[in-house]
């Protein structure tokens, strides 16, 4: 279908210019959350522009040394620059939330959409599992496959999309069932197409773009999660300094250095924030258009 | 003398015989919505009287302000409205600048309100009972709980509703429609309200429920109560009304007595309007002041002679359903027979309206015709071949030759399309050659001036535009694949009359320039009788009645056809 292809390039480049024409008419928290974004994506694919000392050179002069003009975010046990360390470690975390979430959404998307369009004892054994998994607490499951896999950062990615995976694929099926049920899926089939086609260009279009928010949300929560097992010696080791393991390496000292524990914080709380604006800025945006108002 | 006395009986003393003192006066009434910098009037300079024990219609389309009107006169409008009259008076009392609360002291006691759909309007949590007791109680008009309970049954009782006792106990769902409305109308007239309100009350109500509630209000007006009916509907109003208000655009065009109104209307507008109205009498003639639109010959291909295997095949219907039975399993695990030994055939051509009330399962009758549905028993065929009987398989290829127009026109487009993308997709189901993409562009274009709409639709999406215009856009979804049966279900059944006229108007132009033939279902008889050669009524399931459209509509055999056709409000004027 060239046409339909041309109409939805068409579409994008009209998102596209609204996007861009509606600039000025940003409300600020967005701007606020698109700095701190690209900050951490510059941090995360190249850490040397934005680092101001060698993250890993000790300073044997300069241990636990407060928030300064020349350590901006201050030093840790070791004296090494704090600042430069979370710059550092930008990439891991954020490979691990991507990571994480991408996995997360491709097992939820396979399993939701497997449930929901087959129903019968398909959807009872896939609900049943989801339930299951969903009974249990994430960290519980992440546990469980550090403790089967090892640890490292693709373990991380493993541990944490696997165990959010069970929240997401309940509601992919929940919104396949409510398109699966609505008039134009029916109108589609009463003109006679394909059950593919009707999959690809209406079921699971309609699906998934109420879940483009929730992508946003779970990359915030995958490195929330992956820091809490890092915090927890379980995942990536010093002297990496992803945001987790930051704070586990900080906490024994945080009575005398509290910005140890604060900063690598303030990172991730600033990053999933971020994103999590970003993405329902863009929702609304994308679904004004196409949602009563 | 005394300052408190009432100015307006003072001035009715002056003037007036007492009788005639109206009950409610509105002059010069403004409503507009939003904040000062975008103000939208809503209503123009409407004025009005009623007087006690008269019946006031206010008739319009959608947006022409009667309900806002309507709303108004109970102090409902809202906070974002701005009210300004230059008289809003009530039993001699001004009401023009009343607080809540005083509001609230008017309202059920001497204003009652009966709104449209009962459903929405009725705490869906509480019993029907305790909703109806609640006015006496905020009133102060009952003190004790015996007391109460017995007022209620009373009420239940005078609108008509079956076991009032029982019924009190039952939430709003597990009532009928019927019922629902009626409770309703009992809140309104449980303090007997010298003035009863009632805004499109039976709009949402089968004839024969429509006809019981109808009775209903003019038993309550026959107690000398006054009425202001709210409708759209011109042949109930012209049951009820002593005098007739038309409204368009938030203003009055026509005001007069009920016999001037429909007898001998003056304005262009409710001129129209009467004329839009589907009838046995509009049978053949067109609704709406739209011409015929000139057709493209673009369609050459269908234009030949017919060849003796043509006629051959004419003779043979084109759909056949032989003694469908459906059933479904309700909620409580029972299985309920939906569709009974219904049989039918439609030929070319020819147009075969399917009329019944809510749950008579005409709805499941289409979507067997559509094969969306599977009958338990008998089979549909299509063109002489199995069509349920066959696979989904062998049936998607010959999908294009039956298509489909719902009521609801939105819920059936991709609410992401575009209208060129909606009508593209039938396209592409269209038999023989695929069509490349420029003659597609050109077709999308085609279709749409086919069906009165200009190519500027073709980037818009379904939300932007009008339930006319959507049915229209439905419409060319539905000719695109150029079939030869198109399965309307209740094509009209959520647009305003004119806008119904133009729909229909439009269905019968594309019956004789395509050659199709429709199953037509609608609950509205008028309707029916207005585009069908042949009917089918449906009731509980069942075909209760087969015929010629003129033969079941002006000599109904039946019993329940009879009751059906009586329960049809008539306009009781007729225009010379």
């Amino acid at each position: 279908m060239s046409f339909a292809t041309s109409s939805a390039g068409h579409a994008k480049a009209f998102i596209i210019a609204r996007v861009l024409t509606g600039a000025r008419r940003f409300p600020i928290p967005v701007y606020v959350a698109a700095f701190f974004t690209a900050f951490f994506l510059v941090a995360g694919m190249a850490p040397k522009l934005l680092q101001t000392h060698d993250p890993l050179a000790l300073g044997l002069m300069s241990p636990l040394k407060a928030p300064s003009r020349a350590h901006w975010l201050g030093t840790d046990q070791s004296g090494r620059d704090l600042y430069s360390r979370i710059v550092a470690g930008t990439g891991q975390s954020l490979s691990i939330g991507l990571g994480a979430t991408a996995l997360s959404l491709a097992i939820a998307l396979i399993l939701g959409v497997t449930a929901g369009l087959s129903g019968g004892w398909i959807d009872n054994v896939l609900s049943r599992l989801f339930d299951a998994l969903f009974a249990l607490p994430t960290l519980f499951l992440a546990l469980l496959f550090v403790s089967l896999l090892g640890t490292s950062v693709s373990t991380l990615i493993i541990a944490v999309g696997i165990g959010t995976s069970p929240g997401y694929a309940r509601m992919v099926r929940v919104q396949v069932l409510r398109v699966k049920a609505t008039g134009y899926v029916e109108a589609a089939k009463a003109l006679g197409h394909l059950p593919k086609d009707i999959l690809f260009k209406h079921i699971l279009p309609n699906a998934i773009s109420p879940l483009a928010t929730m992508f946003t949300l779970g990359i915030g929560q995958a490195i929330i999660w992956a820091s809490g097992l890092s915090f927890l010696g379980l995942g990536v080791a010093p002297p990496s300094s992803e945001w987790g393991a930051l704070l586990n390496a900080g906490r024994n000292y945080v009575i005398y250095a509290w910005w140890l524990e604060v900063m690598p914080g303030i990172a991730i709380a600033a990053f999933a924030l971020s994103v999590t604006v970003l993405g329902q800025y863009v929702q609304q945006r994308l679904e004004r258009r196409i949602e009563l108002p | 003398m005394n300052v408190t006395y009432p100015a307006a009986s003072f001035r009715q003393d002056a003037t007036l015989p007492p009788v005639s003192s109206p009950l409610l006066t509105v002059q010069n009434l403004n409503v507009s919505f939003g904040p000062a910098h975008s103000r939208r009037a809503v209503v123009k300079g409407v004025s009005l009287t009623v007087e006690e024990g008269r019946c006031v219609a206010i008739v319009g389309e959608s947006g022409s302000g009667k309900s806002v009107t309507a709303r108004t006169l109970v102090g409902l409008t809202g906070a974002r409205s701005h009210v300004q009259a230059d008289l809003l008076t009530f039993q001699g009392k001004n009401i023009d600048r009343l607080g809540d609360e005083e509001w609230r002291a008017l309202r059920g006691k001497h204003i009652g309100f009966v709104l449209q759909d009962a459903l929405v309007s009725l705490d869906p949590l509480r019993p029907v009972g305790k909703e109806i007791g609640e006015t006496l109680l905020v009133h102060r008009a009952i003190r004790t709980r015996a007391d109460l309970t017995e007022r209620v049954v009373d009420l239940l009782k005078l609108v008509g509703v079956p076991e009032p006792a029982v019924k009190a106990r039952q939430l709003p769902h597990e009532l009928s429609g019927g019922q629902r409305q009626r409770a309703l109308i009992a809140t309104a007239i449980a303090l007997d309200p010298a003035l009863l309100i009632a805004d499109e009350p039976t709009t949402a109500l089968d004839v024969t429920i429509q006809a019981q509630i109808l009775d209903l209000l003019s038993e309550t007006r026959e107690r000398g109560k006054a009425m202001i009916l709210i409708s759209h509907n011109l042949a109930v109003v012209s049951q009820m009304a002593d005098e007739v208000i038309v409204m368009r655009h938030g203003e009055i065009v026509e005001h007069g007595s009920a016999e001037q109104i429909f007898g001998d209307p003056r304005h262009d507008y409710t001129r129209g309007l009467l004329k839009a109205i589907p009838s046995v009498r509009s049978r053949g003639s067109r609704l709406s002041s739209s011409k015929a639109p000139r057709f493209i010959s673009a369609e050459g291909e269908e234009v030949r002679e017919l060849t003796q295997s043509d006629i051959a095949q004419r003779s043979r219907p084109l759909l056949e359903a032989e003694r469908v039975v459906k059933r479904f399993r309700g909620p409580d695990g029972k299985l309920r027979t939906v569709v009974n030994d219904v049989s039918f055939s439609l030929g070319h051509g020819e147009t075969l309206g399917i009329v019944g009330e809510s749950g008579s399962g005409k709805t499941t009758v289409a979507r067997m015709a559509l094969a969306l549905e599977m009958p338990d028993e008998g089979e549909v065929t299509l063109q002489g071949a199995p069509w349920t009987a066959a696979t989904e398989k062998e049936r998607r290829h010959r999908r294009s030759d039956i298509s489909v127009i719902y009521q609801d026109p939105l819920s059936s487009f991709d609410p992401r399309w575009t209208i060129e993308r909606v009508i593209d997709d039938a396209l592409a189901r269209r038999r023989g050659d695929p069509l490349d993409r420029t003659s597609r562009q050109s077709e999308v274009s085609e279709l749409l001036d086919l069906v009165g709409l200009s190519p500027s639709f073709r980037t818009r999406r379904p939300l932007e535009l009008s339930g006319g215009q959507r049915q229209r856009v439905a419409i060319a979804r539905a000719i695109a694949p150029r079939p030869r049966i198109i399965v309307c279900d209740e094509p009209v059944a959520a647009l305003d009359v004119s806008i119904q006229a133009q729909i229909l108007d439009l269905l019968g132009d594309l019956k004789s320039h395509l050659r199709v033939s429709y199953l037509f279902i609608s609950h509205d008889l008028g309707v029916v009788h207005h585009l069908s050669d042949r009917v089918l009524v449906m009731n509980h399931g069942e075909a209760v009645e087969a015929g010629g459209a003129d033969e079941v509509f002006l000599r109904p055999r039946q019993p329940y056809t009879r009751k059906l056709v009586a329960a049809v409000p008539q306009l009781h004027f007729q225009a010379a």
